[in-house]
């Protein structure tokens, strides 16, 4: 069982919300796909409107909401994002995601850090969405962040664990969970990344563009959990070649 | 270095040549790569690619669905007002027409908002003609006073502005500012705009520079196609945005695609762009550059828009008036140019879905643009 703040999730496979044709498709693919977290862009929701409000496909009991705040630019804005997520969705819970550069979407360290340190102080439990830069995961669990949200590969790019070498180091170091986010394309991917130890997943991209969003959803939630199993049940080392004989130490029975 | 300055290095006629003379080979490797460069791009809007449409086609869709998903941003203009100082040839505001003029009163802006919001639109776009005295960064306060508690997302298309007033509009909680260079043949630019602020060609190139040093979030680019040699405009403009993310680089892009619509005392086309051209140049622009956006507008046949939502297009109109006052004021006043699409946003939104996609209504919070400053 995974656990981060005060919620207990049998799921390890986390969810986005964006780029699904319809609403009641991607209601269907976030149930088959067992997620209890899914997260949500404040910029996408309007609390005005009855129709075709995306959290009226959310409504669930299957599903925690984690809003993001994709679309601030800094520290401020991000701040200021969280307190009308809490109030606009009701619960403090926050994906803290500040990428000034439109283009790839890559975090920016420093107002992550800066915005986590004071968000914490005001009670929010923070998910960051950041680079896999194990030093700053360091930082930001001193900052009192719930989680760690280190990416695999540019968001939305489909390219799998770029990052495979750093995100290692951020699991043996961290003492909070760490959820892989952004760039998982594959259910391969999403294995592997729980194989090495990372405590979950989180994908979006991979699911709502497919040609069959509900089956890839269930592709994924198998994938997360075939990969947890094999990390749990502790993977065998791979090796290059056959070790037969011992061709250096040998001599010492010859003594 | 502004755009200015890089844009003084290229020749038009030079930059004409180099695309006429892109090979088969050249748009083979354009499409085989993973990241394009501008010689890429000259390959796929080059006479060579044609041939390779349906190809280019292919990619363009699924690189668009990867970024942006089965989703398309809807939008609508709200012209403010048809006064104008300038001359251009193509325009149905133009001085020298004798049309009524009409600039929206305050009254008459709130009941554009309300006829707006009624029909489910939340992204909005104010144009105007070029009449600094009447409709300046004065009249732009107010009426942004009055539209930006009632929407997520304002756009705006009027007269270029200084540095100092577009940081007063964002202000204002202004997002984002469309400014279409026309063309970037500098002769021809003056032949089309003789007379008003517009003829000054230096200062509407740098444009783009003075919006991106005021820190706005989105900046759109375009040519209007008619005037020049529409490949060799799409260079300059790619040119221009390819410059554009590497300095301001917080700034988020978007192209349109005007065409020469008739209009009023109207000017016919000096180079016809074909429908399969259009095509063509929308996934140039998509496999070029996987993250701008692409907006097509109602001067588009129904026909077309139906086929290119999933060709690369991001954001489209509906329902569109290009009249000030136009949805509840005046309905029956002179319009910029013709629409062709005609079809109500309940009929784009029931296309949409029919072919998979979901119209987005809003993705923006105000929040973002009135803290950024």
């Amino acid at each position: 069982m995974l656990k981060i703040g005060d919620k207990i999730f049998s799921s390890r496979l986390f969810t986005g919300t964006g780029k699904f044709s319809n609403g009641a498709i991607m209601k269907e693919a976030l149930l088959k796909s067992g997620s209890e977290l899914v997260t949500v862009a404040l910029k996408r929701v309007d609390p005005g409107s009855t129709e075709d409000n995306i959290l009226s496909y959310l409504n669930d009991a299957q599903f925690n909401l984690l809003p993001n705040t994709s679309g601030v630019r800094n520290a401020k804005e991000a701040i200021f994002a969280a307190e009308l997520a809490r109030e606009a969705l009701e619960t403090n819970w926050l994906k803290l995601e500040i990428h000034p550069d439109p283009k790839y979407l890559l975090p920016d360290p420093v107002e992550t850090l800066k915005a986590a340190e004071e968000l914490a102080k005001k009670g929010f439990v923070i998910l960051p969405y950041i680079h896999a830069d194990p030093v700053l995961c360091k930082r930001l669990e001193e900052a009192g962040v719930a989680a760690v949200m280190p990416l695999g590969s540019p968001i939305g790019s489909n390219k799998g664990l770029k990052t495979l070498d750093f995100l290692e180091i951020i699991i043996e170091q961290s003492q909070v969970p760490v959820i892989v986010d952004a760039g998982i394309g594959a259910p391969s991917d999403a294995a592997k990344a729980m194989e090495i130890g990372a405590d979950a997943v989180l994908v979006n991209t991979a699911i709502a563009v497919s040609e069959n969003p509900v089956a890839m959803a269930e592709a994924f939630r198998m994938a997360v959990k075939a990969g947890r199993m094999a990390f749990e049940a502790k993977l065998a080392k791979p090796f290059d070649h056959a070790t037969a004989s011992s061709p250096l130490t040998s001599f010492i029975d010859e003594l | 270095m502004s755009f200015l300055e890089v844009f003084k290095t290229y020749r038009w006629d030079q930059v004409k040549n180099d695309i006429h003379r892109k090979t088969f080979e050249d748009v083979e490797r354009a499409l085989y790569k993973s990241h394009r460069n501008l010689q890429d791009f000259m390959a796929l809007i080059s006479p060579a690619a044609a041939p390779y449409l349906e190809q280019m086609a292919q990619q363009s869709h699924q690189l668009t669905q990867k970024r942006f998903g089965k989703t398309i941003q809807m939008y609508i203009p709200m012209y403010l007002s048809n006064e104008c100082q300038n001359i251009c040839t193509y325009c149905g505001f133009s001085l020298d027409n004798k049309i009524p003029r009409r600039t929206l009163s305050e009254k008459e802006i709130l009941s554009e908002i309300g006829h707006i919001k009624g029909m489910g639109y939340d992204h909005i776009l104010l144009v105007t003609g070029e009449a600094n005295k009447t409709v300046g960064v004065d009249y732009f306060k107010k009426a942004l006073k009055l539209i930006t508690p009632e929407f997520s997302h304002v756009a705006l298309e009027v007269q270029p502005l200084d540095q100092h007033e577009y940081e007063a509009l964002i202000d204002h909680g202004l997002n984002t500012v469309l400014v279409y260079q026309e063309t970037y043949h500098e002769e021809d630019y003056k032949k089309h705009h003789p007379k008003g602020k517009k003829s000054n060609f230096n200062y509407r190139i740098e444009t783009p520079d003075r919006l991106g040093k005021a820190g706005i979030h989105k900046i759109g680019l375009g040519v209007l196609f008619g005037l020049e040699d529409w490949r060799t405009d799409s260079f300059f403009t790619a040119l221009h945005l390819q410059y554009l993310e590497k300095k301001y680089w917080q700034t988020k892009y978007s192209i349109s695609f005007p065409r020469l619509r008739p209009h009023t005392g109207g000017l016919t086309p000096k180079v016809e762009m074909t429908d399969r051209e259009l095509v063509q140049l929308i996934c140039a622009y998509r496999i070029f550059n996987e993250e701008v956006e692409l907006s097509l507008s109602t001067r588009e046949s129904h026909k077309f828009r139906d086929n290119v939502i999933k060709l690369g297009i991001t954001s489209m109109s509906a329902g569109s008036k290009t009249n000030p006052g136009g949805y509840a004021n005046a309905p029956d006043s002179l319009e910029q140019f013709e629409i062709d699409d005609q079809r109500s946003p309940a009929e784009i939104t029931a296309m949409l879905r029919r072919q998979g996609y979901e119209p987005v209504w809003k993705d923006w919070d105000k929040v973002f643009t009135v803290l950024s400053f």
